[in-house]
């Protein structure tokens, strides 16, 4: 492929391909910051592919208090899915199950929109009948008697159809470590771009996948031009001096956050440089003709 | 854009009907128009003309200047735009109002915001028994928007509210939030006798200690509640006041349980 060089690392001419999702947002807040996390990484769990997981769904950024709807600490929390019938349904699942469970948590609408999802007013019922309504400054609650006191919860969230899943990153690398330490310092710059999530494990990657398999029952399997141990038994898209690959997946609101977060990726591995990090970066497609948008690697480095 | 002005020349012989003085009622109509707009509520009539000077201006905000508590009907279903009343006005101020700002540098009488459904009303002085309650036959009150009163308020204040907000910086009479089946009453100070006799549902907020309250009110002891929080940052915006009664750990009291008990009074922690 051709490519470029900067800092020594050599940069592919090609384009992530992204496609249009459903997306949504919620701010979880906690009597301290420890607790709004947890509840926010629980929620997120098993939430990295919209393959196996319904949704994709990660912590777009931190919050102080005075940031947040009831003054305490907070956490915005961004999910990705693909049809609102889904995203209804895990945004439901996710929030009664784990931020309604978390101690002293209460949960707010992250997204503005004029289309809604159901948030509280899905959740309320577990009030069995002691939740109470309120409405004040245009927004509606619900209040939700539970053992620690109440769960406050915002009766609906917004949607947005204009979600954009699948900005990506391929970082390959001589080794393992130098590989994970560019991937990571990618993840961390990729962290102050606000609009964005990286859902994979600590936002990266491992098992990079194509679609389809010699199995007919999986949707996706691995990319095997991506995996070295299978240089020269498969048409291989690595070079001789790659022994490692990671691959960062970027969900954001719109395309111009994504492009963001990718320019803001390759920056950190640029600066990290070839001997302590990655030997090149690389950009998952399919040819261009499934996805609307496209991110030329070529087009972020600034 | 100058308002257009309202001043009340003598204090009228027979109780007038403002309410065809509204900004949507109003636009677009010359001085003469205004002039001849009828406001008498007896079979005496009286046109605007006869007890207003009227000054030329922006419709969408009206003054009244010079005003006494003869007027009644002030901004009675206003829909939108601005009425300034410097002085005090009678009976059914904003009443079904939906929308716009209503402010009076001054009393109200009786069943001010009655039926309000939308907007802001803002009374510096006093507002007599039943604000925002219903009129007689009606099964709600207030029923939306934000009321912030000043001074002191009469008895029932809230009567059947069933949505929106009243803010008291000073104290309500006996029954507040009578019959509520909604919304939040908040008091800085005490209330009279009685609060939330019969509420169904909806929220009392009383800054002040030493309320009578009803027997068939249970307590559910002292808590710091979220809601509380979220409350008190939406009153702030109101009254600095009446916020600052809100914030920490309120005494929870579940009721009316003579009725359906899920409504609730606040009150300092013994």
């Amino acid at each position: 492929m051709r490519h470029l060089t900067v800092k020594r690392v050599r940069i592919d001419d090609t384009f992530a391909e992204a496609f249009t999702m459903r997306a949504t947002g919620v701010i979880i807040t906690a009597d301290s910051a420890h607790w709004a996390r947890q509840a926010a990484v629980t929620m997120t769990g098993f939430a990295t592919s919209v393959i196996g997981c319904g949704c994709e769904a990660g912590i777009d950024h931190e919050l102080t208090p005075r940031e947040t709807p009831d003054g305490r600490p907070g956490v915005r929390v961004l999910l990705f899915a693909v049809s609102t019938s889904e995203l209804q349904k895990q945004l439901q699942t996710r929030v009664g199950q784990c931020v309604l469970t978390s101690p002293g948590s209460a949960c707010y609408a992250g997204l503005d929109g004029d289309e809604r999802l159901k948030l509280g007013n899905a959740l309320r019922y577990f009030g069995d009948g002691w939740q109470v309504s309120k409405r004040f400054a245009g927004k509606h609650y619900w209040r939700v008697p539970v053992m620690d006191g109440e769960f406050v919860c915002e009766a609906t969230t917004g949607l947005s159809k204009n979600g954009v899943g699948g900005g990506n990153l391929i970082i390959m690398g001589q080794t393992v470590l130098g590989t994970l330490a560019a991937a990571q310092a990618a993840v961390k710059a990729i962290g102050a771009v606000p609009g964005v999530i990286v859902p994979f494990p600590g936002g990266i990657a491992r098992s990079g996948s194509k679609v389809g398999s010699k199995y007919k029952t999986l949707r996706a399997s691995t990319n095997d031009t991506f995996c070295p141990i299978l240089r020269g038994a498969v048409s291989s898209a690595l070079d001789a001096d790659v022994g490692s690959v990671l691959e960062i997946v970027i969900d954001g609101l719109t395309p111009e956050a994504v492009a963001a977060a990718m320019r803001a990726g390759i920056a950190a591995v640029l600066k990290l440089g070839p001997t302590r990090g990655a030997l090149r970066i690389s950009a998952g497609n399919y040819g261009g003709k499934l996805g609307p948008h496209h991110f030329h690697l070529k087009d972020l480095l600034s | 854009m100058r308002p257009l002005v309202l001043s009340l020349r003598h204090r009228p012989d027979q109780r007038l009907d403002l309410s065809p003085l509204l900004p949507h009622l109003l636009a677009r109509r010359t001085v003469a128009e205004i002039e001849q707009t009828a406001v008498n509520t007896t079979r005496h009539r009286l046109s605007v003309g006869d007890v207003f000077r009227v000054r030329a201006g922006d419709a969408q905000q009206i003054r009244i200047e010079g005003s006494c508590d003869r007027l009644d009907l002030v901004g009675h279903g206003m829909r939108g735009g601005e009425i300034i009343v410097d002085g005090d006005v009678g009976i059914k101020t904003g009443r079904l109002m939906s929308g716009g700002r209503l402010v009076i540098y001054g009393n109200a009488g009786p069943w001010a915001a009655s039926g309000m459904t939308a907007g802001y009303l803002e009374i510096t002085g006093t507002a007599g028994d039943r604000l925002g309650g219903p009129l007689p036959g009606e099964v709600a009150g207030m029923r939306g928007g934000v009321v912030v009163v000043r001074g002191p308020v009469g008895d029932r204040a809230g009567d059947r509210m069933r949505r929106g907000s009243i803010i008291v910086e000073g104290s309500a009479g006996s029954h507040a939030g009578s019959r509520m089946l909604a919304g939040t009453l908040i008091v800085q100070r005490t209330g009279g006798p009685m609060p939330g006799y019969l509420m169904r549902r909806g929220t009392i907020v009383l800054g002040g200690a030493g309320a009578l309250i009803s027997p068939t009110f249970v307590d559910c002891g002292t808590h710091d509640l979220i809601a509380m929080r979220l409350l008190a940052r939406f009153v702030q915006v109101y009254s600095k006041r009446a916020a600052s009664v809100i914030g920490g750990p309120l005494r929870r009291l579940a009721g009316d349980m003579a009725v359906l008990g899920k409504g609730e009074i606040f009150c300092p922690p013994e």
